[in-house]
């Protein structure tokens, strides 16, 4: 009963971390109809920075923050530069644009960097917690902590705030949002501020449990978006739930059946969502017009 | 006499590989040479996936994987020599591609993409994992083709490095014939109708379905064949041959000479083949300058290079 | 108000066809049948359901209820390319014109139930696949011709003009021989000139024996050309004649002029 619970813990962990890689996805997806590869290096970035920043001195908060805010700014800078000069492009080009930008993110990283690994201290210290027989580091706590706010805050920013809305409507529909005098190359800015900036904070909750080196972006980058398509591609509360549920599945995969191929586990619910059910949990079907 | 495309192409290529030693400066070039022969081969595979058929698939270097692979098991494991074990290879990716194809290739877009990425990379899980078999991501020794020695036996004696790029060449060759052949065929406008319009495609008739199927096991074939050429030239091979950036890099070089022509291929392949070398001093910056290429490349130049440079040509001389 | 049509003598028949979309029935219990040679076209304000019962009858959507049937053989809800190799073939209003290859390659692509062959066949350049491919070229230019684009046969689908790519969808449509062809607007987007040859050609193609099932907004080429019309308003069929009584029935003018008022 510890042993399950003890993989729970860490399942519920890891999906958050998922969760808000697959909510970044949703993000831009939902402004620009682009599914945006580089989604896993805005998450290493954010751990990297927060290293880099924390290692020259400047305190642990503050250093989160800075690697925030930078991330938030390659996002805007890959849109205006990548994505932007791509409008319309058909979507082999979008893929292989953002893949490298993704290669060209990580490349940089790797001289920047270097090839090590690296971390920094956990917020509230190592010491496990122990809870009905399973431990749970502090650190996961943060990590679920930060995801739930980061979906509730975005929850009320969606639905209560005017920009919100304007975000909403440029989703739903650009060329009305455009009619109706809504901002969309700002929005399509704010998207990818939003989508970076969250990936980063993940990457900062998450390095002090899984540390962190230049090329951790594409297995997340891959796995959340897995956990996007099981939400329902586009639906931020898919993206939750997928999230979670991914990371429950590799945390059950890898302490009953194989810890080789626990990452096989985001593959195959990939595979498996879009054969049986390629709407996804809360998508909806849609059909090609003639 | 007026020269069809498909001969000129062919031309053109039996021209470059046979003239291409003259202006070798060492012999290190052979090894090159027939390196991107190699690369060309899966690429033209790619070619026939996603520059005719529109198609997108990153995974192909999980076939390339199992063709490298089948090289060096088999021979050890089951006692098949190893020219056998290239058409065994192939056999084996050409029925995966059958069986794996069939559900994923109802997917567009992102999803195929996805889909095909997630069997590339379940490839390649296996492949490192699975030490006992092949010894994980150390990698595994290969057997010698035995072909070089039979030359020699009949008087043509090659080095190495002479032998497979010749070899290779020709293989390439081979690999271009068949995807020219197809091009002009009935198999090939089914396939460029897919491309442009499913819809339209099945109004013809175009069983929209097994075309795309069609497509997808002759790329794996190519894939495969590609990826045993490397293993057995190198006499070793390693999981990366099925990694995710080896399938990133066949179709930046499918797209950077211009998807829907084999000259673009090989041309592309040349140019991604001799850059890692060309930047051996700076061999850390090979990602930076892949991710660079592929943004800048399909923003301005989204035909591919060869394409550009053709339009620039005819309007110039306009 | 509607002309009773026998089953027996009709190439082509529709009954109680329909669809559902959410909530909204978009095509209703339409039925009416086609003759051999003969031009049936369906007309309606817009919105009414012509574009959806088309694409019910050629494959494209899954018929929510109702049938169709091809010389006496129902074909209600097969694949386009099955659809095709009973003899049915069609246009489209928004072009699906493939672009990226000529326009010779394009009228023969309409031949390709004539020209496939084993794909190793076609692989290996053997003299089959030549002649299969020189066989079904030759025709497709004639074709072409008959459509009158012979000239552009060497250049680039996309470099035609508008009403010449919609000649260049029939000529690619009747390489399947087809014994119904589905015209989707035909007209739409051409200037009287390029109507009147799309007129023509549309009269020529029904004279040699093709029944023709028409979508058009053109009100006088559909008053021209048309031995036959039915009436769509919000899905369902409200009038069923020839063009004399149809354009003088009541509950037709009251659609039109109903939709216009709205």
């Amino acid at each position: 009963m510890s042993e399950l619970l003890q993989f729970l813990f860490s399942g519920i962990t890891v999906g958050a971390v998922y969760a808000l890689v697959a909510l970044g996805f949703t993000i831009i997806y939902n402004a620009s109809d682009v599914v945006n590869f580089a989604q896993g290096e805005f998450v290493m970035l954010g751990g990297m920075i927060t290293f880099v920043a924390y290692t020259a001195g400047v305190p642990l908060p503050l250093a989160a923050l800075l690697a925030i805010v930078v991330t938030a700014a390659v996002g805007v800078a890959m849109n205006k530069l990548a994505i932007e000069p791509a409008r319309g492009a058909p979507v082999v080009s979008l893929i292989i644009i953002t893949i490298g930008a993704s290669i060209f993110i990580r490349g940089v990283a790797q001289i920047v960097f270097g090839k090590q690994i690296h971390t920094f201290p956990a917020f509230s210290g190592d010491e496990p917690i122990r809870v009905l027989g399973a431990t749970i580091l502090p650190q996961s706590l943060w990590v679920i902590g930060g995801a739930v706010a980061v979906f509730i805050g975005l929850w009320i920013f969606f639905t209560r705030t005017l920009t919100g809305s304007a975000v909403l409507a440029t989703s739903n529909n650009r060329l009305a949002a455009q009619l109706v005098g809504i901002n969309t190359k700002f929005i399509m800015t704010l998207s990818f501020a939003l989508s970076a900036g969250i990936g980063a904070l993940a990457g900062v909750l998450v390095t002090p449990i899984t540390l962190t080196s230049y090329d951790v972006g594409l297995a997340l980058a891959l796995k959340g978006f897995a956990a996007a398509m099981l939400g329902g591609m586009g639906n931020p509360k898919g993206a939750l739930v997928g999230g979670l549920l991914l990371g429950l599945l590799e945390a059950l995969t890898a302490g009953y059946l194989s810890s080789q191929y626990k990452d096989a586990a985001a593959f195959i619910v990939i595979l498996a969502v879009l054969f049986f059910m390629p709407q996804g949990l809360f998508g909806r079907k849609s059909t090609d017009r003639v | 006499m007026k020269l069809s495309a498909k001969h000129a192409t062919l031309i053109v290529l039996v021209a470059l590989v046979a003239l291409a030693p003259l202006v070798f400066p060492s012999n290190f070039y052979y090894r090159v040479g027939a390196l991107i022969f190699v690369n060309s081969i899966a690429v033209i595979g790619v070619v026939i996936l996603t520059g005719y058929a529109g198609q997108v698939s990153l995974g192909q270097a999980g076939f390339a994987g199992i063709g490298g692979y089948a090289c060096a098991l088999a021979p050890a494991h089951l006692g098949v020599p190893p020219a056998l074990s290239v058409v065994l290879g192939a056999v084996i990716s050409g029925l995966l591609a059958f069986l794996v194809g069939r559900p994923i290739l109802r997917l567009k877009g992102y999803y195929l993409g996805v889909a095909t990425l997630g069997f590339g990379i379940l490839v390649s899980m296996v492949l490192n994992n699975e030490r006992e078999l092949t010894r994980g991501p150390d990698g595994i020794e290969v057997a010698d083709l035995g072909l070089r020695g039979l030359l020699k036996d009949v008087g043509l004696d090659l080095s190495n490095g002479q032998f497979w790029y010749f070899f290779c060449g020709l293989c390439m060759i081979v690999g271009a014939w068949l995807a020219l052949n197809i091009h002009n065929s009935p198999t090939g406008r089914s396939l460029r109708a897919l491309h442009d319009s499913e819809v339209a495609a099945g109004t013809v008739g175009i069983d929209v379905a097994r075309v795309k199927l069609q497509a997808f096991v002759i790329s794996a074939v190519y894939a495969s064949v590609s990826g045993s050429l490397l293993a057995l030239q190198n006499k070793f091979i390693t999981p990366d041959v099925a990694g995710f950036m080896h399938s990133i890099e066949m179709v930046t070089m499918a797209v950077l000479g211009g998807a829907n022509s084999v000259l673009g291929a090989i041309f592309g392949a040349a140019i991604l083949t001799l850059l890692p070398q060309v930047l051996t001093v700076f061999a850390d910056y090979e990602q930076m300058v892949l991710g660079l290429i592929m943004i800048v490349v399909m923003i301005f130049l989204p035909r591919g290079l060869l394409p550009s440079i053709a339009r620039k040509l005819r309007r110039t001389g306009e | 108000m509607s002309a009773k049509r026998e089953k027996g003598e009709s190439l082509f028949a529709v009954e109680g066809l329909g669809i559902q979309f959410g909530g909204l029935k978009a095509v209703d219990n339409v039925s009416f049948a086609v003759k051999p040679g003969e031009i049936v076209s369906v007309i309606g304000p817009n919105g009414a359901g012509k574009t959806t019962l088309f694409n019910m009858i050629s494959g494209v959507y899954h018929p929510g209820y109702g049938r169709v049937s091809l010389n006496g053989e129902d074909v209600t809800g097969l694949a386009p390319n099955r659809l095709a190799q009973r003899g049915m073939s069609r246009t489209f209003q928004n072009l699906q014109i493939f672009q990226s290859m000529s326009v010779l390659e394009n009228a023969i692509s309409g031949y390709h139930l004539q020209e496939r062959g084993p794909v190793l066949s076609d692989l290996l350049g053997l003299p089959s696949s030549r002649r299969r491919a020189e066989t079904a070229k030759a025709e497709a230019f004639e074709q072409l011709r008959r459509v009158g684009l012979a000239d552009a046969a060497d250049r680039e689908a996309g470099s035609l003009s508008y009403g010449a790519l919609k000649r260049l969808e029939i000529a690619r449509a009747l390489g399947l021989k087809p014994k119904i062809l589905l015209l989707d607007e035909p007209a739409a987007g051409c200037n009287a000139v390029e109507t009147e040859e799309i007129d023509h050609l549309i009269a020529e193609v029904a004279g040699s024996g093709v029944a023709i099932l028409l979508v058009e907004h053109d009100m006088k080429m559909v008053m021209r050309i048309s031995n036959h019309i039915v009436v769509l308003d919000h899905g369902e069929k409200i009038a069923e004649g020839d063009p004399a009584s149809v354009s003088r029935n009541p509950a037709v003018i009251a659609a039109y002029l109903g939709a216009e008022a709205a």
